[in-house]
């Protein structure tokens, strides 16, 4: 097992208004990343309860990226306000948890920046492949 | 009418929930009127093996108090399940692990570590351990193991009919299902569903009688016993950590209202949520300190206002580490 190439799975959570439509321009655009990841699109980041990257961790996913509109362009005005603090504040409750906190991750990326939706995941899944499989998987 | 047959079984517990039974005062009277105490080691001298000799399901209600972390608690919960008709795990340690569910951030080397060596009141250079067997002038000496995959819940090792949380559940909440089960005795009423958590179904605010504001917003966060706290106004406002918003209701907001204190969660999660802890952690980040002037503040200062929390884990699973999603403390493998 020890030499089979490890492939992680990862969850990115995207807003309806900024970074969903970024990934579909990165998308339409042909822009070639790593095959990782799954999309699940929130109308806004600010929809993504910590109740659900706890849920993905404890199904064993290996990273979560959640994306949404550069601070000041959310289309609900405030909604990634909390999502900026709720990240942080949850990876390090993750630490204590004795995980690595890198494998949550925020990011924002606009519709108009598919260029950076590829970047930010060919980054993330880079990093998650380097740190291999997440604790959580074998319970 | 043949009497109501009582358990009061025990696991990893501080005995405060056996003491709140005792506290329905007079109607203990009553309730010893119709009912026999047929099991409660703390009470009298029973042993398993007097269990054994009962006839399954012969107990008419069971309550199990304490979590479940010894080996011995995991078969007495086991036994007492088959002899039982009514499953209730009583008060926070059986419902969602309690304080000695915090354990599942260590391992019992580490447990053992602290209590037998580290302590400044210890002298124990020979590092003495709990053993599982040992020989005493001929005879083989038992204890029971103590789990090292952390603490497990009631529901973990038996099926549970109902739950009541609080650490220690409240009279009221004692007092509801005592009425409950006696009317089920005496073909007066129905029992509830299964799973049926005995106290109310909303948050904690909705007992709270504090004045909360629409807009509200933490600056600072403080502890208890840094400021003077506003009797009136809502104790998140004060920058007060409470988990009220995301504890469930039933004890009347006794610890606010009465106390002048946050709630600290030993209601455990709302029926509508999976983890009590990602849900108070939602509800603090969303009203930590944002402004109009929020495209301003820099991804430091946010780091800040949030490292004011010292201890999210131990804050926002006091009582419920074992009944969280992530359940305990794993090792990241070193790359």
């Amino acid at each position: 097992m020890a030499d089979e190439k490890f492939e992680p799975n990862i969850l990115v959570f995207c807003c309806n208004w900024c970074s969903y439509a970024g990934a579909d321009l990165a998308g339409v655009s042909r822009l070639q990343m790593p095959p990782h990841f799954r999309v699940i699109r929130t109308m806004c980041s600010g929809r993504v309860d910590p109740e659900f990257i706890l849920h993905a961790f404890s199904k064993g996913i290996d990273g979560v990226l959640v994306a949404g509109c550069h601070v000041g362009d959310c289309h609900y005005i405030g909604g990634n306000y909390r999502t900026r603090r709720r990240v942080p504040l949850l990876k390090n409750m993750l630490k204590q948890f004795g995980m690595d906190s890198e494998r949550l991750k925020l990011d924002w990326v606009s519709a108009a920046e598919g260029d950076k939706f590829q970047k930010v995941i060919t980054e993330f899944t880079e990093k998650i492949t380097e740190l291999g499989p997440s604790p959580y998987r074998a319970k | 009418m043949d009497k109501l047959k009582i358990a009061i079984a025990r696991g990893a517990t501080c005995s405060g929930c056996e003491i709140e039974f005792v506290d329905i005062n007079e109607r203990l009277l009553d309730v010893l009127g119709i009912a026999d105490i047929v099991y409660a080691p703390t009470l009298m001298d029973i042993k398993h093996k007097d269990v054994e000799a009962m006839p399954d399901k012969s107990i008419d209600i069971c309550l199990y108090n304490g979590a479940v972390r010894l080996e011995e608690s995991e078969y007495e919960a086991k036994l007492l399940a088959k002899k039982s008709k009514i499953m209730v795990a009583f008060g926070s340690c059986a419902y969602t692990g309690g304080i000695p569910g915090l354990a599942n951030i260590t391992n019992r080397q580490k447990i053992f570590e602290t209590v037998y060596r580290d302590t400044a009141s210890t002298e124990n250079p020979d590092f003495v351990v709990p053993q599982t067997k040992c020989e005493v002038s001929g005879y083989e000496l038992t204890l029971p193991e103590l789990f090292d995959e952390g603490v497990k819940l009631l529901d973990d090792v038996v099926e549970v009919d109902y739950y009541l949380p609080g650490c220690p559940p409240l009279v009221g909440q004692i007092n509801t299902l005592l009425d409950v089960v006696i009317n089920w005795v005496g073909g007066k009423g129905e029992l509830p569903p299964k799973g049926t958590v005995i106290a109310s179904s909303k948050t904690l605010c909705e007992e709270c009688n504090r004045e909360k504001k629409e807009n509200m917003r933490i600056q600072k966060i403080y502890r208890p016993h840094e400021i003077e706290i506003d009797p009136e106004k809502c104790l998140m406002e004060q920058g007060i950590i409470c988990l009220g918003p995301a504890t469930r209701g039933g004890c009347g907001a006794k610890c606010i209202n009465d106390g002048n204190m946050p709630c600290r969660g030993c209601g455990g999660p709302t029926a509508a949520v999976l983890d009590q802890g990602g849900s108070i952690l939602s509800a603090i980040a969303s009203v930590l300190n944002i402004t109009d002037s929020e495209s301003t503040v820099t991804d430091e200062e946010i780091e800040k206002m949030v490292s004011q929390i010292v201890d999210p884990l131990g804050t926002f699973y006091r009582f419920g580490l074992p009944a969280s999603l992530l359940k305990r403390k794993v090792t990241e493998k070193v790359v």
